[in-house]
């Protein structure tokens, strides 16, 4: 991996053309707000037409709170959410290295011996029908109420995208390059190495991008399969005494680690893959 | 480097390739003496990339002997000889120097011990500036630079030359071919040259094979020994260069 970052990270480009991908200023101003300008507006344009709605519905605030009324109680319910926020990020950051470490290293074993990933392979995909909400109980006589079974559930559910698509990346590499690198007295170390892994790359960063959404699911189904701590833990004990607007203000801050995580695997990729312009869907 | 000047550097002797059904190769015997350039032209499906293929040590030959310098078998001669393919391949994630060192990585030197042997011929050869562009970055010609001295970089005696200039549109290809010999006469090496160009086999190699349609065989060989003096323009346009150049076409028509 070393060897792949620095050569992605080091040497800026002399060449004239460069100066095109160096923009100025105003520039990189501007290409902000043409990728999250539409977004916003469409989300603004979402929650307003949900405020008004039920205001003018007077439905009442245990039923559907309007969007003011959320943001108002994450301030007065900041006390309760905010632990509970990093138990849960921490799970959700811990399960998806986890699950990074371990989709991307299953994928290179893989790919170095045939014989295991042809024996291995079916069995990964036979183990994705097994529901994880079937296991999440098992999981917590298992392991108990603390962070573990959490960080199970969240490695499981992630892994597998990472796994999948770091295999059909390092399988899909030129052979040609293979070829030319034999010629180059390169061992099988220094083609994994130098060609076949930094070529890899941008799959796995598709698969650390699908499993970045499924982190959070993943915590909160272990939380809710026992826990008492955590998002998950606020939303079901919140439940029963009709604390909606609670509950509202939970999945918002889920979904902010969730995007978060998101846009950082997208940052990790934009650094580590500059060479790949396919990158970030939202440009 | 070892053996006396004039000694074998490539032999093969009546080579056969054969795959399924198809006859690639029919009994080709050839030899290049050290530091000479061979060139190879022929029809296209042919069998010449698959018979450099075979000196590299890519593929065994189904019957024959095969020999670089000393090696006879295919993991031997696999590690003296450096192939240059028809496309660039350069990897889009190293600069221009790095993917010229890779061999010397390869061989377990540090990057910057790579680097720094690498250098050098980037300024002998015109590519100075370039040595932290990235791939994409240059023209085709110049990524066709980068792949030669990729080759070179190997450090090997023996460096095989499959289309190198094929995708090159013809202005650029010409301006590659006086090149590589400006290359060739710094840092002498045995080539084998493939081509489907008969003007660039003559340009660049001392001896010339043609071979027939697939099954291959060698239907003529032509010397082009004399040294050709002047621009490009010039020795391409000499009575010698054109009557070797009717030789080769004539041959290459039977």
């Amino acid at each position: 991996m070393s060897d792949a970052t620095r050569e992605a990270t080091d040497g800026r480009s002399r060449v004239p053309r460069s100066a095109a991908a160096a923009p100025g200023r105003s520039t990189w101003v501007a290409s902000l707000f043409r990728r999250y300008l539409p977004p916003a507006l469409l989300t603004l344009c979402g929650v307003g037409r949900w405020e008004l709605i039920v205001r003018l519905a007077h439905v009442p605030e245990y039923l559907l709170p309007t969007p003011s009324e959320i943001a108002v109680d994450m301030k007065t319910d900041w006390p309760v959410l905010e632990p509970a926020l990093l138990v849960t990020l921490r799970e959700i950051l811990l399960g998806f290295v986890i699950s990074a470490v371990a989709g991307v290293g299953l994928a290179l074993l893989l790919h170095l011996f045939p014989v295991v990933r042809r024996a291995v392979y079916p069995l990964l995909i036979g183990s994705q029908t097994i529901p994880i909400i079937v296991l999440a109980p098992i999981l917590v006589i298992l392991l108990g109420y603390g962070i573990m079974p959490k960080l199970v559930i969240v490695a499981t559910i992630c892994f597998f995208p990472i796994v999948i698509n770091g295999i059909d990346g390092l399988r899909s590499v030129d052979g040609e390059l293979i070829t030319m690198m034999r010629t180059l007295d390169a061992s099988r170390w220094a083609i994994l190495r130098r060609v076949e892994f930094p070529a890899a790359l941008p799959s796995i960063f598709s698969g650390m991008r699908i499993a970045a959404t499924f982190a959070a699911i993943g915590a909160v189904f272990g939380e809710w399969s026992g826990s008492n701590q955590g998002l998950g833990y606020v939303m079901l004990a919140a439940t029963p005494n009709l604390l909606t607007t609670r509950i509202f203000a939970a999945i918002v801050c889920l979904t902010v680690i969730a995007l978060a995580l998101f846009g950082a695997v997208s940052l990790l990729e934009r650094i580590f893959v500059p060479w790949a312009s396919r990158g970030n869907p939202m440009t | 480097m070892a053996g006396t000047a004039d000694a074998l550097a490539i032999e093969l002797r009546e080579v056969a390739k054969t795959f399924g059904q198809v006859v690639a190769l029919a009994s080709i015997s050839l030899s290049v003496s050290r530091h000479s350039r061979v060139g190879i032209v022929g029809p296209s499906g042919g069998g010449k990339t698959t018979l450099l293929q075979i000196v590299a040590g890519l593929l065994e030959a189904d019957t024959g002997l095969v020999r670089v310098e000393d090696a006879a078998s295919a993991r031997q001669r696999l590690a003296r000889c450096a192939l240059m393919p028809q496309r660039d391949l350069l990897l889009p994630w190293r600069t221009a120097l790095d993917n010229a060192a890779i061999a010397l990585e390869n061989r377990g030197l540090s990057r910057a011990e790579a680097r720094n042997r690498t250098r050098p011929l980037f300024e002998r050869f015109g590519l100075a500036r370039f040595e932290n562009a990235r791939p994409v970055q240059l023209s085709g010609g110049m990524r066709q630079r980068v792949s030669f001295l990729r080759t070179l970089m190997a450090e090997k005696d023996v460096l095989l030359l499959d289309e190198p200039f094929g995708a090159l549109d013809s202005i650029t290809r010409a301006q590659m071919q006086e090149w590589v010999l400006q290359a060739m006469d710094a840092v002498p090496r045995t080539v084998l040259l493939v081509t489907h160009d008969v003007e660039e086999a003559l340009l660049l190699s001392q001896r010339v094979v043609v071979l027939s349609e697939r099954p291959g065989r060698v239907v003529a060989v032509l010397d082009s020994d004399h040294r050709f003096e002047g621009s490009r323009r010039e020795i391409v346009t000499s009575p010698g260069f054109v009557s070797l150049k009717e030789q080769a076409l004539e041959a290459l028509g039977s």
